[in-house]
């Protein structure tokens, strides 16, 4: 006879998917033991109860942790833990044993500080800094319950000028910025994150102009800026608007970097970026464009630069394509993603049609140039990746809506050798099936060589997306310390041995996201004021609607709607479509108000200056 | 105006008024027990729960606001039901020996569970350990926190020194010193506005009265002369807990009460303050007149807990400080020399109990550099507000119907301008009515200098002493202290004086003062001590006869040499936690 699901089976397994969520909402600053403890004892819980180290020895574990939890515990404990756990690792008979051993011997080499701050001091290290979840996750600190609740009361300029406090790039960020905060957002222990990023897409769709605060009065004090990206440019907003005079020094025809020269049009177009740059440049920067740093005509010296101005920031980003190193790569037909997207963005034709184009990557750049080449006509594209597609670095939803416009993945393959005609012209990208494989430290799995036989891709582009680097080779020269390919800096932004000079964003980080380089602008801002005597703090009056006494009963999420595959894939217009108001008004509703709710309120549930 | 109903009953309430706040204005208050209005408004205790029509959860009352059509219940079963149920959870983790704490009676938890009749729970009860330095004048007993988080947010918001913090988190989170200090090694300034803020007897001053009391005690020896001095704004608050209204607690009842508690002699801090006055005044002028020796402004020095901030938080001004001790040390050290030389006692023997609207002054007396009379310590105790309340109700005195008694002589003749040190701005206005005086050779109208009273955090005033303009500040509160050092740091202000008091509002609103959970007192206090400066025949301390008599016969004059022994002090001859490892 087979049995159904018990009641009791169903309950339980509705309770395993909101632990789940409960989970991916775990508010940052959490003593880690206490995890530990809770985790293990759920793993006691799975426990069958046939063998001794897991049925007698979790349970001793358990109890070991909470007198070290309780200040009760000794050094000498922790060595029992760590033979307790080792014994279980070896003697388990199945993987609710071993496992549950294993993530305890982790967490003693992974945050011995704490276990060992508990026994000498009876005291935790974590602590809840920053309370409110999403904020907390925001490289630049943006109040995020402060403008959802704002554009909740289509207080859409408000919500702008608020988000400004902290992020000159409201625009921008609202099309393109990887939403670190939606992952620990609280609404995951209801039911998923809340959009916030189609959120703060509502406020900068409906605000309007929204003209830039007065700047404090003139200091006297000069700044020059090189490189006038996103990280560029947001310090020049916020040094203009304490007083000093900014000059950006951009190398190419137009500002913007990564934003404008990275990121396709139908992504974001060029006149929805350049509302926010218009803004930016309200404040009085002053801006050189197609003027590189260096010491050859046309270009301007590091040297020129620190003697006319009181201080320098560094923002030159990660704007050379790295190679994949292969056979044939030099061949007619092949091009490096950001040869691609910058010529596009420069106004540049190009154009597909009728061919069939490989891309190399699965980043989010790889995708960009994926539905770049689909929408220049392209007959095929096909993405070639080693691993899987669930293990692209790209976000899902890019992966998706490329595959909608009809990108086809082609997973668990590398690519070896590009085979070419007479005319050193691409015929061909032969790959390498792979098996997936061992997990490594990174949580990835790494692909590992298939017996299968390598195949062959014909194609007359390859489009190379494996990544960017920082022409860092000037700067070495005039004495900038470089570390790992990358200017070192210290984390509040000055150059180490370099007096008065700042470094910040990609060519500081490695190529990462505009949010980071947005807050790596905001903390040099601060920093170079401060080193040049000042203390001005960047504030907004701006008041925040106190929330509504109402259920929060679980409500699906909605989406930002794109432009139907069928017809956006024939242009570079924008994709996304505008929220509309029943979209907005549910939506923004779905938002917890943690500045509100919980220990938000305690520290005041926001920093209303910096 | 929002339209709502209250248990039923249609009103109107201002939009953006609390829950709470409309609950009261309608005659049907919500009880509370965390929150202290604009300063704590968290919704932790969750007592303050209400039932909102439509609303499935209940809502807390404190910290939401009015909206329109909303229909509020206080006391719905099932608020009913959920209140005595979090109060009863927040015992069960509260050491509720009631009888043996500092707060018996006096406790907004007590008073929540004995309104609700909670006489009996089914939880377990799991009490927090104890663990605290015990020598320490402020002490927390964690076996009486409820968590409230007052404590941290009026370190945070009030005084802005960030002593309290919530340590530790999940089940474990608990109130601690930040960064995981211990007390002794913090920069707390022992201001005990934490104290005087918490609503059970989780934070408390150390007990001292068995210094006295026990047999071991200073009054069960024979040879001592117990001699206790009391603070200007102690008058103003001591009979607050033994049911007398302010008419009858007055300070010759004080007096009485003290004599019948067994002292052999009371004698009134004023005239202690009248002494600073001359000291610190002609310090001041002093520095008027040498300028360019000086870095301005001069910072009063006779509050312990801002002598503590100052030494934390700005080292690099702690020159800056008036040498001139506080009046009770200044009384101390010539209790044990000049007095007991007049009145032949034998100093040794001398016991001298100052009575304190603050337990900073514990720490004080205890700082070894403030000793100069060569016998011992020129305080051997400070007792605050609270214990002597707390002496007079364990042995029953029907203060009441005491009579009247005057202070002693010779220290207990005082002028109007001492009694004002109490309260925010006293000190200044006392300096100024004599400083008038030793520039101008007259008197100034007693209260010409008026406009340094008042309740504002933050006062400024210019005055004009014969042509020479004296740029003086005064401040209540160390989180206006921080503005107002901030302000000078950058150079957005100067001055030439400035009065800085911890607890704001001054003396009268100090951490040894009288508890009053929800309300702040320090308004009512000052204007009682206002009042008898007004009623006083004497204005000026520098016409206090007891004052020119003490300097004929002993100190020759302000600012001389055995002045400087006895009344003045080097504020670098002892180190905060963090000022030893700088």
């Amino acid at each position: 006879m087979i049995d159904t699901k018990s009641e009791a089976q169903t309950t339980v397994e509705g309770l395993y998917r909101e632990l789940e969520r409960r989970i991916i909402a775990s508010p940052p600053g959490i003593c880690p033991v206490d995890l530990a403890l809770v985790f293990l004892r759920m793993c006691h819980a799975q426990t069958c109860g046939k063998c001794v180290p897991c049925r007698i020895g979790l349970g001793q574990l358990g109890t070991l942790l909470e007198q070290v939890l309780d200040g009760e515990g000794k050094m000498e404990d922790l060595t029992l833990i760590e033979k307790t756990a080792r014994t279980i690792m070896d003697t388990a008979d199945c993987a609710i044993g071993y496992t549950a051993a294993e993530m305890v011997i982790k967490g003693l080499e992974g945050f011995r500080d704490d276990y060992e701050e508990h026994i000498r001091h009876g005291k935790c290290l974590a602590s809840l800094k920053q309370p409110v979840p999403c904020v907390a996750l925001c490289p630049a600190k943006v109040d995020i319950p402060g403008y959802i609740a704002l554009v909740a009361e289509q207080r859409y300029q408000d919500a702008v000028r608020l988000i400004r406090k902290d992020n000159p790039f409201p625009t921008a960020c609202a099309f393109v910025c990887e939403h670190p905060c939606e992952a620990r957002c609280r609404r995951n222990m209801v039911d998923t994150s809340v959009n916030i990023r189609g959120l703060k897409l509502a406020a900068v769709d409906n605000a309007g102009k929204v003209p830039a605060p007065a700047c404090a009065p003139s200091t006297g004090k000069r700044i020059a800026i090189i490189g006038g990206g996103p990280s560029g440019l947001s310090a020049a907003y916020y040094l203009q608007l304490m007083g000093h005079q900014t000059t950006v020094y951009e190398m190419h025809r137009h500002l913007g970097g990564m934003l404008f020269y990275g990121i396709p049009s139908y992504r974001l177009p060029r006149k929805r970026l350049a509302e926010d740059i218009d803004v930016i440049l309200s404040t009085g920067v002053e801006v050189k464009l197609d003027t590189p740093v260096g010491d050859k005509e046309g270009q301007v010296s590091m040297n020129t630069l620190r003697e006319n101005y009181d201080a320098v920031y560094i923002s030159i980003g990660a704007h050379i394509d790295k190679k994949v190193g292969l056979e044939g790569e030099d061949a007619k037909g092949v091009i490096s993603a950001v040869e691609m997207l910058g010529t596009l963005a420069d106004g540049g034709k190009m154009d597909f049609t009728g061919k069939k184009v490989a891309v190399i990557g699965g980043g989010n750049v790889a995708m960009d140039v994926t539905r770049s080449a689909i929408r220049l006509g392209a007959q095929t594209v096909t993405v070639v990746y080693r691993r899987r597609q669930a293990d692209m670095t790209a976000l899902a939803e890019e992966v998706q809506s490329a595959v909608a416009e009809g990108a086809q993945i082609l997973e668990l393959h590398a690519p070896v050798r590009i085979q070419t005609n007479e005319q050193n012209q691409v015929t061909a990208l032969v790959a390498q099936p792979k098996l997936i494989g061992l997990i490594g430290k990174d949580g990835r799995p790494k692909p590992s060589r298939s017996k299968r036989e390598e195949v062959c891709l014909p194609c007359d582009v390859v489009i190379v997306a494996v990544g960017q680097g920082i022409e860092t080779n000037y700067f070495e020269e005039e004495g900038i310390k470089i570390k790992h390919g990358v200017i070192a800096a210290e984390n509040w932004s000055a150059v180490e041995d370099a007096k008065g000079v700042f470094a910040g964003g990609d060519c500081v980080t490695g190529p990462a996201t505009v949010i980071r380089a947005i807050a790596a602008g905001k903390v040099a801002a601060a920093n170079i004021d401060s080193y040049l005597g000042y203390n001005h703090v960047i504030s907004t009056d701006v008041s925040i609607p106190a929330p509504r006494v109402k259920d929060y009963f679980p409500c699906g999420r909605i989406n930002v709607r794109e432009r139907d595959a069928a017809e956006r894939k024939k242009d570079f217009e924008q994709v996304e479509c505008s929220l509309t108001w029943e979209e907005i008004h549910q939506e923004s509703g779905r938002c917890l108000r943690c500045d509100h709710f919980g220990f938000g309120v305690l520290k005041g549930g926001r920093e209303t200056k910096w | 105006m929002v339209n709502i109903t209250i248990n039923g009953k249609p009103m109107q309430a201002e939009e953006g008024t609390t829950i709470l706040s409309a609950a009261s204005a309608a005659k049907m208050p919500v009880p509370s027990l965390c929150y202290l209005k604009d300063i704590n408004e968290i919704g932790a205790c969750r007592v303050c729960v209400v039932e909102i029509k439509g609303v499935s959860r209940l809502v807390t009352a404190c910290n939401n606001v009015v909206q329109e059509g909303m229909e509020i219940l206080t006391n719905s079963p099932r608020v009913r039901e959920a209140r005595r149920t979090n109060v009863e959870l927040i015992l069960s983790q509260h050491n509720s020996s009631c009888t043996s704490c500092v707060r018996g009676g006096n406790c907004s938890l007590q008073r929540i569970a004995n309104d609700l009749g909670i006489y009996a729970s089914e939880y377990k009860k799991d009490i927090p350990k104890r663990q605290w330095p015990i020598e320490f004048p402020l002490i927390r007993d964690a076996s009486r926190c409820i968590k409230c988080m007052r404590c941290v947010q009026i370190c945070d918001k009030v005084q802005d020194l960030h002593i309290w913090d919530i340590v530790k988190t999940g089940s474990r989170a608990t109130v601690g010193v930040t960064h995981n200090l211990q007390i002794t090694q913090s920069d707390c300034a022992i201001c005990g506005q934490c104290l005087t803020h918490c609503p059970t007897g989780a934070l408390r001053e150390r007990d001292d009265t068995l210094q006295l009391l026990s047999m071991q005690g200073a009054f069960a020896d024979p040879d001592k002369v117990t001699i206790v001095q009391v603070a200007p704004a102690v008058r103003s608050a001591w009979a607050e807990e033994l049911g007398l209204d302010r008419e009858e607690a007055t300070p010759g009842r004080l007096v009485a009460a003290l004599k019948a508690l067994g002292f052999d002699y009371v004698f009134d801090t004023d005239f202690g303050a009248d002494l600073t006055i001359m000291e610190e005044g002609s310090e001041f002028l002093e520095r008027m007149r040498h300028r360019e020796d000086y870095t301005f402004p001069m910072f009063t020095s006779c509050c312990p807990g801002w002598v503590r901030f100052l030494k934390s938080q700005y080292p690099e001004m702690i020159g800056q400080l008036s040498t001139a001790k506080s009046p009770h040390q200044m009384q101390g050290a010539v209790t044990k020399t000049y007095l007991a030389e007049k009145f032949g006692l034998d100093p040794d023997q001398v016991y001298n109990v100052s009575v304190m609207p603050c337990i900073a002054k514990k720490k004080e007396a205890e700082i070894p550099n403030i000793n100069d009379s060569g016998h011992g310590r020129d305080v051997d105790l400070v007792l605050t507000t609270r214990e002597i309340a707390r002496m007079i109700r364990a042995d029953h005195l029907d203060v009441k119907h005491l009579s009247e008694e005057e202070f002693d002589d010779p220290f207990g003749v005082s002028s109007g301008a001492g009694v004002i040190f109490g309260a925010t701005g006293g000190v200044m206005e006392a300096a100024l009515r004599s400083c008038y005086y030793l520039v101008t050779g007259k008197n100034a109208y007693p209260d010409a200098f008026y406009m340094v009273r008042g309740e504002e955090g933050i006062k400024e005033a210019n005055i004009d002493i014969n042509g020479i303009t004296v740029r003086a500040a005064v401040v209540s509160g160390l989180g206006n202290a921080r503005k107002l050092m901030e302000r000078l740091k950058n150079k957005e202000v100067e001055y030439d004086f400035v009065e800085v008091m911890a607890c704001p509002g001054g003396c009268v609103g100090g951490g040894g003062q009288p508890i009053h959970d929800g309300a702040e007192m320090a308004k009512e206090r000052g204007e009682n001590l206002y009042f008898l400066d007004r009623k006083n025949k004497l204005r000026f301390s520098h016409e206090n006869p007891k004052i020119k008599q003490i300097y004929e016969e002993y100190l020759g004059e302000p600012l001389s040499e055995r002045s400087h022994h006895l009344l003045h002090t080097d504020h670098f001859g002892w180190k905060m936690p963090k000022e030893e490892s700088r």
